[in-house]
């Protein structure tokens, strides 16, 4: 080997290795940048003990149907709240009280997947009254009262195949939006799929959502067949409008990763809906017959009752002029959010190499002065230079939402290059990017959808952890991130895992919520059918083969605590009462054996219901499962069970025992 | 005869007596650790009540645990006759304001002291039996030699509990009224109160 020829051997070698050497230099260079020093970061999100969170971040729970609810900056997880799905855990979705909650047009549905939990808003800021969720499998909205934290409101919504886009608040609460991420059939009828574009529409919803108790679809708009897949109301100046972007404009119904991302530009719909009321309240639309559930929880009773409706107010485009625009936006559009002050449209084209910007000003121009470019089905489409802002460049790949601040930023989530990227509005240039431990989905920013948004913090959902976190088999935990965002850099502070998928969440400051908070539920306010409000109202009675058993719970027992006169074939109805009416004593209640309900656990001053069928003869421990005094363990009870046809007198240990003098507890 | 400051005195103290109708006389705190935000009782002249609205039902669940009797506001004698009490004593007050009546005025001042008297050894009485009575039959916690007197004034530890027992507002208001009527009196003494001011003030401002 001669001499030249080797030492350009060595000098490629020098090269590759400077090469790896400096794609190593690189990683671990470009994360500690984005980390605040060591000794800052703790300070930051260390809430010490005794002392509170500044935050309460609702989380959605994705696929576990619930909402989780957090403490910000500290990541803590303070409750799960059942909303969608069953939870074992307290009996939500298993007992007579709150199955009517879990009801649709096809029963009793145990589970669905929450995506976009939005909070109730006065004059386009957060009021701390309500937090709304969507059902995104078999579409519903849901009502949270923050309150209680419990959900005390569903409606499911007709006409609508994955309820994607919603539920977004305007800005006084009067609507809570939605649209059909898929678009089917309307109504629903069996066509061949290939008829796609015949057969299939959209719709988009505007569910009265103002008062507890009364939501309601107080119209749909029939759209064309699209996917619509999320959507922001207006505020400020753009007040009576709300936003929804639009994918498969290409009308594909197979193999639509592809099909449906063939078109340069699909479409932002701009709805104005005070326009749509004035077309309803001028009769122009139509009452078409339909079939969906709403469900209502009563605080008194403590429990939900269901009601069918059977018909909703559809508007057509062509019937009511003005109603509907669309905006042209690049490449398969995902989120669209409006700025604090209400004059920017911003999409996140998930396959777009710029973020589009619309101004809601200059759309009102391009209406005024008709600079459309065609119309797609009635609907005019405006000219894109007539209604863009501007498109920052270079935002990495796979914009998807915005969040915003208090200084005229953006934050938006970049799905494939797994970062944050901060712009401005004031030149739509992008200011700053870090990066998020892996592909984020949604970010907030705590007020980040108000007009006045704290721009303290920017947490980021990310949708998969990998190395973040101790390994857990298969299934890994997904996680949020927070960042400080007070600087002209924004710095990760925490990782924190979530329950299930955390889609959006949104934060609120606690000082609106903490104070207002519900303690114990008053007895003498208990009017559920079964109640006993002391242990003399309590009792056994059979009606037919169901034996109902009214109960109370208080430290330390059951009344009654033993039970005869059961049968095999008999079901058990066991009405508990927690007679506490004190802050934090709840009680539990199981029964062995009990195959069809979960535990029952009961909040100080409420009944439920746990239904018991025994199915062998035998005698049957109870017992209270939540820790509740010294004498926990003492807290249980028998019931007997004879073969089926051998009558055994009912009776219980407090009729048993001289009655207990009333309003003795 | 009773002179104008000292009938002022004894309205004022009429008024303040008037004071216990509307506010709590006695209140009996319990602090633990698990209730942070507090539990307690306000005896009133009639009744006795929780300090919020469910305290008093649950200090009876709490007291259940040592076989402590119900506190059943009701049942209480006591609280029947004091509104009755203090009605002659404010009666007195002012038909002593009214007539000029010295005897009166001092016949006022020795039934209150006489019955505020008795009241704290009723109270003493009724701490005690409640402290000590228990149901042990009952009782899920026994503790040998243990009982549960609260203190009639002060701070006592009670198993979990430091119970403290202090006037409220209308207990203060009824001390102030006692010592207005005690004023009405001297104030007459006008020579001798005015002599011993008078060497009184000068040694005061002395000292200061």
């Amino acid at each position: 080997m001669s001499s030249p020829r080797r030492s350009r051997f060595v000098a490629a070698g020098t090269g590759v290795l400077a090469l790896v050497g400096y794609l190593y230099a690189c990683g671990p260079a470009k994360t500690s940048s984005s980390m605040v020093g060591a000794t800052d970061a703790p300070s930051r999100v260390y809430v010490a003990p005794g002392t509170q969170d500044e935050f309460y971040a609702f989380m959605s729970g994705g696929f576990s149907g619930q909402v989780g609810v957090y403490g910000l900056p500290s990541g803590r997880l303070l409750k799960v709240i059942p909303v969608f799905s069953q939870n074992a855990e307290n009996g939500y979705g298993y007992n007579a009280e709150t199955r009517p909650l879990l009801n649709t047009s096809f029963g009793e549905i145990p589970w669905d997947d929450t995506h976009h939990p939005s909070l109730s808003q006065t004059d386009g800021m957060h009021d701390g009254r309500w937090l709304f969720i969507n059902a995104n499998n078999t579409p519903r909205f849901a009502r949270i009262d923050l309150t209680k934290f419990e959900t005390i409101e569903t409606l499911e919504v007709p006409n609508t195949g994955g309820n994607h886009g919603s539920p977004f608040v305007t800005e006084n609460t009067e609507y809570v939006i939605g649209a059909t991420r898929f678009s089917v059939p309307i109504p629903q009828k069996d066509v061949a799929i290939t008829s796609f574009a015949e057969n299939f529409k959209g719709t988009i919803s505007f569910v009265k959502a103002d008062e507890a108790g009364k939501m309601d679809v107080a119209f749909q708009l029939l759209v064309p067949g699209f996917d619509y897949d999320l959507g922001r109301p207006g505020k400020g100046p753009s007040h009576g409008w709300a936003f929804f972007t639009s994918y498969n404009t290409e009308q594909a119904y197979t193999k639509l990763e592809v099909n449906a991302s063939k078109n340069d530009y699909d479409y932002i719909a701009a709805v104005n809906w005070k326009t749509l009321e004035a077309c309803k309240a001028a009769g122009k639309s139509k009452a078409w017959a339909a079939n969906y559930a709403h469900n209502t929880y009563d605080d008194n009773r403590h429990m939900a009752s269901s009601e069918m409706k059977k018909s909703v107010a559809v508007i057509l485009p062509a019937d009511c002029p003005g109603s509907i625009y669309y905006l042209p936006t690049p490449k398969s559009p995902h989120g669209v959010d409006i700025d604090p002050t209400g004059e920017y449209i911003v999409g996140g084209g998930k396959l777009a190499t710029v973020i589009p910007v619309h101004s809601f000003s200059k759309m009102m121009k391009a209406i005024e002065a008709k600079a459309f470019e065609k119309e797609v089905e009635g609907i005019p489409v405006i000219k894109y230079d007539q209604v863009m802002a501007g498109e920052v460049q270079n935002p990495g790949l796979g914009p998807l939402h915005n969040e915003f601040d208090d200084k005229g930023c953006a934050y938006t989530s970049v799905f494939i290059t797994s970062e944050i990227v901060k712009w401005c509005f004031s030149d739509f240039k992008v200011v700053d990017r870090v990066p998020t431990y892996y592909s984020i989905g949604h970010l907030l920013v705590p007020g980040g959808d108000t007009k006045k948004p704290y721009g303290k913090y920017v947490v980021a959902m990310n949708k998969i952890t990998k190395d973040r976190f101790l390994g857990t088999g298969p299934e890994l935990t997904q996680s949020a991130q927070l960042y400080d965002i007070t600087g002209a850099k924004m710095k990760l502070l925490l990782d924190f895992p979530t329950i299930g998928e955390p889609h959006y969440a949104q934060a609120i400051d606690a000082k609106l919520i903490k104070d207002k908070q519900v303690k114990f539920f008053k007895l003498a306010e208990n009017t559920h059918p079964y109640v006993a409000r002391s242990e003399s109202e309590t009792g056994i009675a059979r009606s037919g083969k169901n034996v109902h058993i009214k109960m109370t719970a208080i430290r330390s027992h059951f009344a009654p605590d033993m039970v005869e006169g059961v049968q095999v074939g008999d079901t058990v109805l066991f009405h508990v009462t927690n007679l506490e009416q004190d802050w934090d004593v709840p009680h539990g209640f199981a029964a062995m054996g009990s195959w069809s309900d979960a535990e029952l656990l009961l909040m100080p001053g409420q009944t439920r219901t746990l239904k018991w069928v025994p199915k062998y003869p035998g005698v049957y421990p109870f017992y209270c499962t939540d820790f509740c005094s010294a004498l926990h363990q003492e807290m249980q009870g028998y019931v007997r069970v004879a073969p089926s046809g051998r009558a055994v007198a009912l009776q219980t240990s407090t009729k048993a025992r001289p009655a207990v003098p009333a309003g003795e507890q | 005869m009773l002179s104008l400051r000292a009938r002022l005195a004894l309205v004022a103290s009429a008024a303040l007596l008037g004071m216990m109708y509307i506010l709590p006389i006695w209140q009996v705190s319990l602090a633990a650790p698990q209730y942070p935000e507090g539990l307690g009782m306000q005896i009133w002249l009639n009744t006795i009540t929780g300090i919020k609205p469910n305290d008093l039902d649950n200090i009876n669940n709490l007291n259940h645990y040592i076989g402590m009797k119900r506190i059943v506001p009701e049942s209480i004698p006591e609280l029947r006759l004091m509104p009755a009490i203090v009605g002659v004593l404010v009666a007195f007050a002012a038909a002593a304001a009214a007539t000029k009546n010295r005897k009166l005025a001092t016949l006022f001042v020795v039934a209150f002291v006489a019955l505020a008297l008795a009241g704290l050894v009723d109270f003493y009485r009724w701490e005690y039996d409640y402290g000590h009575n228990l149901d042990l039959e009952n009782a899920i916690i026994k503790i040998p030699g243990m009982s549960y007197q609260p203190p009639l004034i002060g701070s006592k530890q009670l198993l979990n509990f430091t119970a403290s027992s202090w006037p409220a507002a209308g207990g203060v208001a009824a001390f102030a009224a006692l010592l207005l009527g005690i004023l009405a009196l001297r104030i007459d003494r006008a020579p001798r109160v005015s002599a011993r001011d008078a060497i009184a003030v000068p040694l005061g401002t002395a000292t200061v």
